[in-house]
C-alpha cells in the first residue's frame, strides 16, 4: 500500500508542524471575535456569530492548508527528498495522487473541526451541508496548492497563485454581475471587458455558490443545488489533479 | 515544532534595551492615539451593493452584519445624549439600502431603521427613515410587515400624521399574503380610519373584513363584531363624519 503510506506521511508532517494547534487556536479566535461582536447587535446577535465564525473559520482552514501543502511539498523538493521518492518503484501517478489524497483528508479532518462551533447557532442538517461542502472546497484548495507547488519553483509564488486562484474563484461571479449591470458603460472596451470575464469564469470554479453561510443562517439548500455545487467542486480537484499528474509526468526530477 | 536555543544571557545588551525601548515607544504611541467613536460627519458615501458583493469574497451574509455594527457606531458615543442626531441621513439610506441588498432576508438593516435611526426626535429624519422603511416593505412584504407596521405606529404616535400611518398600514393589507401575518397587521387601517374621524370608511372595510370570512378565532370575531356596533352607533350619533 504504497499509496496509503504517502498519504500518511503528509498528514503526519502535518501534526508534527503543529497543525493541530494552530487549527484549534484559530477556532477559539474566530468564536471568541464572533462573541464580542455578538455583544455589540442589536438584533440577530446569533445569525451575527453564525455568519461571522463560519467566514472566519472558512477562510482559516483554506490558509492552513494551502500553506502547509506548499511548504510541505517546496521544502521536499528542495530537501531532495522528492528525488529520491521518484527513485523508489511507484509510479509518478501513485506518488502524486497519495501526496493529494493526504492533503484531502487533512482537509477533510479541518472541515470537520471547523464545523463543530457553528452547531451552537445552526440546525445539525445545515451545518452538515455547511462541513461537506467545505470538505470538497478544502480538497479543492489541495489540489491547487499541490499544482503550484509542483510546478513553480519558488514557495512566494505557488503560495501566491493558490490564494489568488481562490480569491478569484470566490468573486468571480460578483465580477461578471457588476460588468453586465446597469451602470457598465455601453462601448466597445466595456463589452470586450465583459466577454473576457465570461471566459475567465469558465476556467474557474463558482466557489460562491458552495459553502454558504446562508445555509446555516435559513436553513439548509436544497438537494439539487447542494449536489450541482459540490459535484463543480470535485470535477474541478480532478481537473487540477489531472493537470498536476500531467506536469509530474514531465518532471525531469 | 522545538529548535536549539542559546541561553538568554547570550543577547547583548544593548539589543534588550532596543527591544524594551521599542516595545514601550510602541505602545506609548498606541496610547495616545486612543480610538474615539466616529463622528457623525465622518460618514461616508455609501458604497454600491455590487461593490459590497466584491468586497465580500462570498460571504455577503457575514459582511452584510459586520456592516451594520460598523455604521451602528457612528455618531454613538458613550456620552452622546442623542446619537444618530447629527448624521447626514440621506448617506445613511444609502448604506441601509447596500446592506439590505447583500443580505435580503436580514432583518438588521430594517430593524435599525424603524427601530433606532427613525426614533430619534427629528421629524424629518425619522420621516427619511420611515420611507425607507416603507419603500423596502414591497420587495418582500411578507417577512418585512412587521417593520412597516412600526413605522405606522410611529407615524401615529410620534409623528401625529395619521394619513401617513394609514398608507403604511393599508400597504401592509393591501400587499401581504401570508398566513403568518397577524389579523391585527391587517386591521390597522381601520382602527386608524377611526382615529382620522373616517368612520364609514372603517365601517365598510371592518364590514368586508368579517363578511370574508378570513376570521376564524370566534373570540376575535365577537370583539370586530362589537367594533363594527359600536362604530355603526357613532356614525348615527354623528352623522356628518
Amino acid at each position: 500500500m504504497p499509496a496509503a503510506i504517502l498519504a500518511r506521511l503528509a498528514l503526519l508532517e502535518a501534526r508534527r508542524g503543529g497543525l493541530a494547534w494552530l487549527a484549534l487556536l484559530a477556532l477559539m479566535l474566530g468564536v471568541a471575535l464572533a462573541g464580542f461582536l455578538s455583544q455589540l447587535a442589536l438584533t440577530e446577535s446569533r445569525m451575527l456569530q453564525a455568519a461571522v465564525v463560519a467566514a472566519l473559520l472558512r477562510v482559516a482552514a483554506v490558509f492552513l492548508l494551502a500553506g502547509q501543502v506548499v511548504a510541505s511539498v517546496r521544502r521536499e523538493v528542495d530537501d531532495k527528498r522528492l528525488e529520491l521518492f521518484l527513485s523508489l518503484p511507484f509510479s509518478r501517478s501513485t506518488q502524486y495522487l497519495a501526496r493529494l489524497g493526504g492533503f484531502v483528508v487533512l482537509g477533510a479532518l479541518f472541515a470537520i473541526l471547523f464545523a463543530v462551533p457553528t452547531l451552537l447557532w445552526a440546525p445539525p442538517l445545515a451545518v452538515a451541508c455547511w462541513a461537506v461542502s467545505l470538505a470538497c472546497e478544502l480538497a479543492l484548495v489541495a489540489a491547487a496548492a499541490l499544482f503550484f507547488a509542483m510546478t513553480l519553483a519558488q514557495l512566494v509564488p505557488a503560495l501566491a497563485a493558490t490564494i489568488a486562484l481562490y480569491l478569484l474563484a470566490r468573486s468571480i461571479s460578483a465580477m461578471q454581475a457588476i460588468a453586465a449591470g446597469p451602470l457598465a458603460p455601453d462601448n466597445v472596451l466595456q463589452e470586450l471587458a465583459r466577454h473576457a470575464l465570461s471566459a475567465l469564469a469558465l476556467l474557474l470554479p463558482a466557489l460562491d455558490r458552495i459553502t454558504r453561510t446562508d445555509w446555516l443562517l435559513y436553513g439548509a439548500p436544497d438537494g439539487a443545488s447542494f449536489l450541482r455545487g459540490v459535484a463543480g467542486a470535485l470535477l474541478y480537484v480532478v481537473l487540477l489533479a489531472a493537470a498536476g499528474l500531467f506536469d509530474f509526468q514531465r518532471r525531469a526530477a | 515544532m522545538t529548535r536549539d536555543e542559546r541561553p538568554l544571557g547570550a543577547v547583548p545588551a544593548f539589543v534588550w534595551g532596543a527591544l524594551t525601548i521599542a516595545l514601550a515607544a510602541q505602545i506609548a504611541w498606541r496610547a495616545a492615539q486612543a480610538p474615539s467613536a466616529p463622528q457623525a460627519a465622518e460618514l461616508p458615501l455609501a458604497p454600491s451593493a455590487q461593490a459590497l458583493r466584491l468586497a465580500s469574497f462570498g460571504e455577503p451574509n457575514a459582511l452584510a452584519r459586520v456592516m451594520m455594527l460598523y455604521l451602528q457606531a457612528f455618531d454613538s458615543g458613550a456620552t452622546n445624549a442623542q446619537p444618530y442626531r447629527q448624521l447626514d441621513y440621506a448617506r445613511l439610506v444609502g448604506w441601509l439600502e447596500a446592506i439590505l441588498a447583500l443580505d435580503p432576508r436580514s432583518e438588521y438593516p430594517l430593524f435599525a431603521a424603524a427601530r433606532v435611526y427613525a426614533d430619534i426626535g427629528d421629524p424629518g429624519k425619522a420621516r427619511t427613515m420611515l420611507d425607507f422603511v416603507y419603500r423596502q416593505f414591497f420587495a418582500d412584504p411578507d417577512h418585512r410587515w412587521q417593520w412597516l407596521a412600526h413605522a405606522a405606529l410611529l407615524a401615529k404616535h410620534r409623528l401625529h400624521d395619521l394619513p401617513l400611518a394609514r398608507r403604511y398600514a393599508a400597504a401592509i393589507d393591501r400587499n401581504t399574503r401570508s398566513p403568518d401575518v397577524p389579523l391585527w397587521a391587517r386591521q390597522m387601517e381601520i382602527f386608524i380610519l377611526e382615529d382620522m374621524n373616517e368612520l364609514e370608511a372603517a365601517r365598510i372595510m371592518l364590514g368586508g373584513l368579517l363578511a370574508s370570512g378570513q376570521i376564524r378565532d370566534p373570540a376575535e370575531a365577537r370583539f370586530l363584531a362589537e367594533r363594527l356596533k359600536a362604530l355603526e352607533e357613532r356614525i348615527q350619533r354623528e352623522p356628518g363624519r
